[in-house]
């Protein structure tokens, strides 16, 4: 049971989840559509004012303002309370994608053997100093390293969204301009992955099967042809 | 109060999509790329059940806890929209590694630099607005 809590749920069991979290809106009336959100926070700026699109009875979707709010505590309460220091386990074949992105695996065996000898008391806690704000350092790569490397389970690559990425310029176009796609993208399809990929399959809608195979579309042309000139 | 119980959905919908992974640009890289069957699996497994339960709700004309009949919005059969704003969103997907749930859910986890992108993602929102009737329907 402990082990089912702290490391990670397979897929099968995450499916049966996001599942019953749709059957729970779809049982008090409601639809499993995150992206809504955008609109709705953007109706509930003023915008409606100025913009048709935004003027519509915004208030009876604060339901879904409150389930967003409710996501953000759910990442603290899983990172937190419901997870083990432990880097995210990828396929070795996009292992070599990544080294070819050059980028690091978010793997490191010197500090998960690290936390192993914690575990078994080898380490003294004192000798478990985390880098500085958790950032993975590739000079502090080097075996027999007595760095401990993972400050909570690693979901995410440094190289974009550690804040010193972030802060730079191309880093923040990256999260920027990605910000826009996604949020011009999932209103002018009306949808996100929870709306058409998700709802709308289960519904057995064409439209979203249009929509599901422009994300992919959309998602293969970005890291073949645009990546390359990324990273 | 009866606002309660979807802070409770959505604190088990950002549980979820943590313990999945489903919020790791690794895992939405691993998706594009075909590298690993996980991301299909989770989607793949959370439509099979969708399938099957929406049936069963239309065969039966269930009603919903406030007793209304439960019925669902058919999607307008336009295609061009689906298709290009679906692209425009797989794009954005695959760049950043996050859709619009995760975003928040990557908030709360603590990656803040998330935070530019839901701003964004509100302006990109916007900018739909502004243009929307000049676009392909």
């Amino acid at each position: 049971m402990k082990y089912f809590i702290t490391h990670p749920w397979p897929w099968w069991f995450s499916g049966i989840m996001i599942a019953a979290v749709m059957f729970m809106l779809i049982f008090n009336g409601k639809q499993f559509s995150f992206s809504s959100n955008f609109r709705t926070i953007c109706a509930a700026m003023g915008l409606g004012k100025k913009f048709k699109f935004f003027n519509y009875k915004w208030k009876t979707q604060i339901w879904n303002l409150v389930f967003l709010v409710g996501a953000i505590i759910g990442g603290f309460v899983a990172k937190t309370f419901l997870s083990i220091d432990r880097p995210i386990k990828i396929s070795k074949t996009f292992e070599k994608d990544l080294a070819n992105m050059r980028m690091l695996p978010p793997r490191i065996t010197d500090s998960l053997m690290q936390v192993e000898k914690k575990k078994a008391g080898l380490v003294s806690l004192s000798d478990n100093s985390k880098t500085e704000s958790g950032r993975r350092d590739i000079n502090k790569y080097e075996p027999g390293t007595q760095e401990m490397l993972s400050a909570g389970p690693i979901l995410q690559p440094d190289e974009i969204f550690g804040m010193e990425a972030a802060m730079s310029l191309k880093g923040f176009s990256i999260l920027a301009i990605g910000g826009l796609l996604i949020g011009f993208g999932s209103r002018y399809a009306g949808g996100c992955t929870s709306g058409h990929a998700i709802s709308g399959l289960s519904n057995l809608q064409l439209p979203s099967l249009v929509a599901v195979i422009g994300f992919f579309i959309g998602g293969l042309i970005m890291i073949h042809f645009i990546f390359p000139f990324i990273f | 109060m009866r606002l309660l119980k979807y802070l409770i959905f959505g604190i088990l919908f950002g549980i979820i999509m943590t313990k999945s992974e489903a919020i790791s640009w690794y895992r939405i890289q691993e998706m594009f790329r075909f590298r690993s069957i996980h991301m299909y699996g989770i989607i793949g497994t959370a439509v099979i059940i969708g399938v099957v339960g929406i049936a069963l709700i239309k065969k039966f004309e269930l009603k919903d806890f406030n007793n209304n009949t439960i019925t669902f919005r058919k999607k307008e059969r336009k295609y061009s929209r689906y298709l290009l704003g679906g692209t425009i969103f797989g794009l954005g997907w695959a760049l950043c590694g996050t859709c619009p749930g995760p975003i928040l859910v990557n908030i709360g986890y603590g990656y803040y630099s998330m935070i530019i992108v839901f701003v964004f993602a509100l302006i990109g929102t916007f900018l739909f607005a502004v243009f929307k009737d000049n676009l392909p329907k």
